[in-house]
């Protein structure tokens, strides 16, 4: 049982050495202007533009969109993960602890990969390298980052086994990951992500591979963690209902642009964006029964050419001249949201004085 | 009824094996699963025995065997297999076996050292070459280019340029030795190399890579820790693929008489030796062609044993 008083030691060391979850605006992230393209055989592809955006301390950000909209290059473009030809990181600024990520050397960025910021990747059956044990993969972050004693590195990995809900952790450590299951291998991904206790979590679509209920779990300890050791979360996801449940604030992205960003409730209560609505409206209600899903017509837009008008504009219902010939910026609306738009839905009509 | 639970638990762990599924607290390691899966290889298991026995004899049966390879006994030459001399005598006496059992050493010695060089050359051109984008079409076109240089009229250049000058520095069976490693070595990594190559390419799109990057991995960690683990398996199938060509070359270029000189009976020296008393002493020829082909043959078997336990498409079992 020496194991779980260890354990239980670490978490309480942790939780006093990191602030308490829900603090107002202290930006532990800064993104501005982040624009990313990737140099194809087909041409430019524009995945990101100019997107900026905050996390604060402790804060929990859903990032939705559907598949394409530059959600995951977003994050990735962030710790420069992206594959670099073909892709490019043209302009932007990431502030990290006064660092600017995008510029600083790759030796100093990789002591804040892992360290401070912890990434999540989609798909668990492919995150872990099939011919190295758990143990192994979890200690390897410690290892970088930490300088500790074997023991020592060994006891915080069992800890973190335990710690993200894996059971006979004393064994699991000695397993590959062929000998586990999706869910039990997302954790492990997750007891890697956190095993320096980062500031920040990305976690992009963690949960998309795996069944409903392991996604319960998984929401479940990823929400813990968080009460626990006020990490600072970004959940990228397309699942509407999830960022609901856990958000504390929402972007949303539509073809490599932040469209609309607000507190979790204003967002669903009164979306800006008519592409926001359209999401909404297109999410089945058990309170409506029978009745037909509204869908958004049209196709996403092409990423191939830069975007010089609103991307939403062809598929948009409110869309005017304005729409077609100039691209809205991400504009402040009230002091917690902002939206890219040249329509008021408030007032039905296009926006006054921008 | 207990007879039956008995038979039934019996069936059951028949069937199962101890490949089956593995208990609560029983653990099964990669390299378990894979000689479980090799063992089921009946050739590459067949190999394996062969190859012992032929490694054993070559490196601790002259210790035993009462003969001296070198010893002469011209009134007994050219005898056919007796009781006194298990393979027969050559044209001054010497006994057979004791010579192929000596000449066994080197032969596997320039086999396994000049595969293991090639392995390495081959293996680190391709991990680089397959990594880095900007040394691929360099490190490609290089291979491309050992591909294209003829090996023959190439072997024959290189051995009579420096067999001399090595014999010098090292003596003469060390540097024949070294030279003759070295040449087998730098003309057979090519298709290690390519196929390593492939493998990283694919291997390092993978996600656990970007994840291993994520955490903050050097460059060189990711390629030893996360890459070449999983290029393994290509790289051992033709490590041993590899083994049999070297000994073969090695056989060739003795018995082409560029090779090891006779006073060091090597399997492609005692045939080169043996080919002019093929009419009078046929069985000369036979003893050390055979064992190059028994040799040749079991490590082939070994390898395709390997690459069927390594892929774990077929261990699932």
């Amino acid at each position: 049982m020496a194991d779980r008083r260890g354990s239980s030691e670490w978490l309480r060391r942790q939780d006093r050495s990191t602030q308490p979850a829900r603090v107002a605006a202290d930006p532990v992230l800064e993104v501005a202007g982040l624009t990313t393209r990737f140099d194809t055989l087909d041409g430019m592809v524009h995945a990101v533009n100019q997107v900026s955006f905050t996390v604060n301390k402790g804060e929990f950000l859903g990032v939705v969109g559907e598949s394409g909209s530059g959600k995951s290059v977003t994050m990735m473009s962030i710790l420069r993960l992206i594959p670099m030809p073909p892709g490019e990181i043209v302009a932007g600024e990431a502030i990290y602890d006064d660092r600017d990520l995008l510029k600083i050397e790759i030796d100093e960025l990789r002591h804040i990969r892992g360290a401070k910021i912890g990434f999540i990747f989609q798909d668990p059956m492919t995150s872990l390298n099939p011919v190295l044990t758990v143990g192994f993969q979890i200690e390897e972050s410690l290892k970088i980052h930490q300088q500790l004693p074997t023991e020592d590195r060994q006891a915080r990995a069992l800890e973190l086994l335990e710690l993200v809900g894996i059971p006979s952790p004393e064994q699991r450590l000695k397993s590959y990951p062929h000998e586990l299951s999706g869910g039990m291998r997302q954790r492990v991904m997750i007891a890697v992500a956190l095993a320096c206790s980062p500031q920040i979590l990305i976690a992009d679509e963690p949960t998309t591979a795996l069944d409903v209920t392991i996604q319960a779990q998984i929401i479940e300890l990823v929400k813990d963690l968080r009460e626990k050791f006020g990490t600072a979360v970004i959940w990228i996801t397309h699942d509407l209902g999830v960022v609901a449940g856990l958000a504390d604030r929402v972007v949303v992205m539509y073809g490599g642009q932040i469209v609309e960003e607000a507190l979790v409730g204003e967002l669903y209560a009164s979306p800006q964006h008519p592409y926001t609505s359209g999401l909404l409206g297109s999410l089945p209600r058990l309170d409506q029964r029978g009745t037909e899903l509204v869908t958004i017509k049209g196709q996403p837009p092409s990423l191939y050419q830069f975007p010089d008008s609103c991307s939403f504009a062809p598929r948009c219902p409110y869309a005017f001249e304005r729409c077609h010939a100039e691209r809205p910026p991400l504009l402040p609306i009230s002091p917690t949201r902002k939206a890219a738009c040249w329509w008021d839905v408030e007032t039905g009509s296009p926006r006054d004085g921008v | 009824m207990a007879d039956t639970h008995e038979r039934a638990e019996e069936i059951t762990q028949e069937t199962l094996g101890d490949g089956g599924i593995a208990e609560v607290g029983e653990h099964r390691s990669l390299w378990g699963d894979v000689w479980r899966q090799f063992r089921r290889h009946k050739g590459a298991m067949a190999g394996l025995v062969v190859v012992t026995i032929i490694v054993l004899g070559a490196f601790v049966g002259p210790i035993f065997y009462p003969h001296d390879p070198f010893d002469i006994d011209v009134p007994n030459a050219n005898q056919g297999p007796t009781l006194e001399h298990l393979m027969g005598t050559d044209t001054i006496g010497r006994d057979i076996m004791a010579r192929v059992l000596v000449g066994g050493r080197i032969s596997l010695a320039v086999g396994f050292t000049a595969a293991l060089l090639g392995i390495f050359i081959g293996t680190g051109v391709g991990i680089l070459a397959g990594f880095f984008r900007r040394l691929d079409a360099l490190l490609m076109r290089l291979t491309d280019l050992f591909l294209a240089l003829p090996v023959l009229p190439l072997l024959l250049v290189i051995i009579l340029l420096f067999r001399d000058s090595l014999r010098e520095r090292f003596g003469p069976e060390l540097g024949i030795f070294l030279l003759v490693v070295f040449i087998i070595g730098i003309t057979s990594w090519m298709q290690t190399a390519r196929i390593v190559r492939g493998e990283v390419l694919a291997i390092k799109r993978q996600e656990f890579v970007l994840a291993a990057q994520s955490i903050g991995t050097r460059r060189r960690n990711i390629i030893m820790r996360h890459i070449f683990p999983n290029v393994l398996s290509p790289v051992m199938v033709s490590a041993a693929l590899g083994v049999g060509i070297a000994i073969i070359t090695e056989s060739f270029l003795s018995f082409i008489g560029l090779g090891f000189p006779s006073d060091f009976p090597t399997w492609g020296r005692l045939l080169f030796d043996a080919v002019p008393f093929l009419e009078i002493a046929p069985m000369r020829v036979i003893w050390p062609g055979a064992l190059i082909s028994l040799t040749v043959i079991s490590v082939n078997f070994i390898g395709d044993g390997l690459r069927d336990a390594l892929d774990p498409r077929l261990r699932s079992g």
